[in-house]
């Protein structure tokens, strides 16, 4: 039987501040167990929550960027529920009336070469506040609660059930990742808790229009186990309901060592949270003004920048262009400081090596940062430092091969010298002079009759065995095409004899 | 709407307040007493209100992005039963 995936996905993102969001303890993580959790943290009697405006400034942000509604008044909600880790026995959150409402992100489906586009609707993405954390390793048979996370402002995003497979939840999921960290909301750090995703995953038969009853895949803190848990809980579904059973309304846990999700709770004992707006909270005012205030301050959305990447046209009045693939650009595109790492070397160099570039920074640079483990922000190796090494490559002071050398004696010296400090210093200048290059190549073909002869038969391989003779006696220093052109005239001339 | 005792107790454990017999009773009088108010209540045609939620029409006040509390674990922990390794220690509760 044919069976469609339908999946929905709430992603909860830590939003990037200094202070809670209702207090002003620190967010910093990895600190002492409870030296950032204050009175209003712990929820001793008698405090009231303030609300913190960067953090409405940062939802806006978002709102803005998937082209969502703003809501004002926007109202707070008491979700009710017990928890040692929940100090005031509800969690404030949102329930009618979120801050962002509808919307809509696009996503990029299969491989880069036949790619697809695909939007998903939002829709809702709404503040709330995390809860402490639970330790309950053994302190003589109790728990131990470490409240440093109570009050963490998160902004949870909400998809309507667009997404029909695994992947399209992965790719969803990144494209959300990306855009949070783009516009500087967030720092998605995974490993840290800051980007974590429920699913709700149900099937039904191709060409149903109704749903099939769905189970939630709760707390999925990478792509893999997002990816691996939906395809394990689909794998269950059409098991069920292929030998007579039936899907109950679940939320489930999902195992990644045995590769199984595992009923949480049933509908029956599904918790009753009993929203109502929290009357120690007003409604949330957002003039008009303040939105165009927050609008004016945002850095250009990544799919924008994206299209700026591919786009050819020069119009001196937008910004750059660069006429990349859209490979090159989607592996710019992939961070906010790739891209700015990448326009800060073109802007040195001129857009029309903007490929050669482009090139270097998903390259060369790409693969040491990978290797080192350090963020483009932490490069050895300036985006000056690179642009002024691409620029000794376009003026045929040394070839690619050589500057690749160079780069990584740049990356690995302590001493930020320039390209032109490390060519000098190292001997490393191509030699370019037609004179000196038609000398040696005259040498070469005196000390090697035999390839000559080879070449004459129409021996192709030994035309490229003659370039790197030429190339060794130079310790690479030629200039690749050049010793190509000379050495080609020179066995002409010799064939012709 | 009829509220059972049944709903009594449910509300009750939810809320983590133990109730005996009686009181569960007492308090199904009265919370019947306030849904008849509450059914009275909502005779009023209220379709072109907009629901209010505060008497005054003021909004929530903010507060700057920024830290103001220090540490103070110490204090706190000194009103707590039960405290190790900086932790608060409660029952076990797995859920």
């Amino acid at each position: 039987m044919q069976w469609e995936v339908v999946v929905g996905l709430e992603v909860h993102t830590q939003l990037l501040t200094q202070s809670k969001l209702f207090s002003g303890a620190s967010t910093t993580f990895g600190g002492m167990p409870n030296s950032q959790a204050c009175a209003v943290d712990l929820a001793l009697p008698g405090v009231l929550p303030v609300l913190n405006r960067g953090v409405v400034e940062l939802a806006v942000k978002f709102g803005l960027a998937i082209d969502a509604r703003i809501n004002s008044p926007s109202i707070f909600a008491r979700k009710n529920y017990f928890y040692p880790d929940l100090p005031k026995g509800y969690q404030i959150s949102q329930f009618e009336l979120p801050i962002v409402e509808g919307g809509h992100i696009k996503i990029k489906t299969g491989k880069s070469n036949e790619e697809n586009e695909k939007i998903i609707n939002i829709t809702r993405a709404h503040l709330e506040e995390d809860a402490g954390k639970s330790l309950h390793e053994d302190f003589h048979g109790m728990t131990g609660i470490d409240l440093n996370r109570a009050g963490t402002p998160l902004l949870e995003i909400v998809s309507e059930p667009d997404m029909r497979s695994s992947s399209e939840a992965v790719a969803f999921a990144k494209t959300i990742h990306t855009l949070v960290r783009w516009l500087g909301i967030s720092d998605g750090n995974m490993e840290e808790g800051s980007f974590r995703c429920d699913a709700n995953v149900s099937i039904r038969r191709l060409g149903d229009e109704k749903l099939g009853t769905r189970r939630e895949i709760k707390n999925l803190n990478s792509f893999r186990f997002l990816q691996q848990a939906i395809e394990a809980e689909v794998e269950f579904q059409k098991y069920t309901l292929e030998t007579g059973g039936e899907i109950k309304q679940a939320t489930v846990l999902f195992d990644s060592d045995k590769r199984e999700t595992q009923v949480m709770r049933t509908k029956e004992d599904a918790h009753d949270y009993r929203y109502f707006p929290d009357p120690d909270l007003l409604p949330l005012i957002i003039s008009p003004d303040w939105i165009e205030e927050i609008r004016a301050s945002m850095v250009e959305p990544p799919d924008l920048c994206f299209s700026r990447f591919i786009d050819s046209k020069i119009d001196s009045n937008s910004k750059a262009t660069y006429a990349l693939s859209k490979y090159d650009a989607s592996m710019l595109t992939a961070d906010i400081d790739i891209a700015n790492y990448f326009e800060k070397v073109v802007e040195i160099i001129g857009r029309k090596e903007a490929k050669l570039c482009a090139n270097w920074v998903i390259g060369e640079v790409a693969a040491r940062l990978n290797q080192d483990n350090k963020n483009i922000k932490a490069s050895p190796v300036s985006p000056k430092q690179l642009a002024e090494l691409i620029l000794r490559i376009c003026d045929g002071t040394i070839s690619g091969k050589t500057a690749k050398d160079v780069f990584s004696t740049m990356w690995d010296g302590e001493n930020h010298a320039s390209a032109d400090e490390i060519i000098k210093t190292k001997g490393l200048k191509q030699i370019s002079n037609s004179d000196e290059i038609t000398k040696l190549v005259d040498m070469i073909l005196i000390d090697n009759p035999q390839q000559v002869a080879d070449f004459c038969r129409g021996k192709e391989k030994a035309f490229n065995s003659l370039v790197g003779q030429v190339m060794k006696a130079t310790k690479g220093k030629a200039n690749p095409a050049q010793v190509n052109d000379i050495l080609k005239e020179r066995l002409n001339k010799k064939g012709q004899e | 709407m009829a509220v059972t005792l049944e709903d009594v107790k449910r509300v009750a454990n939810l809320a983590r307040i133990e109730i005996s017999n009686d009181e569960a009773h007492t308090t199904l009088d009265q919370i019947t007493g306030i849904f008849s108010l509450i059914e009275q209540m909502e005779l009023v045609d209220t379709s072109t209100v907009i629901p209010m939620s505060h008497a005054q029409g003021v909004e929530q006040r903010l507060r700057k992005d920024e830290v103001t509390e220090i540490d103070q674990h110490e204090l706190f922990q000194s009103q707590a039963p039960k405290t190790e390794a900086k932790l608060y220690l409660v029952p076990k509760v797995i859920e």
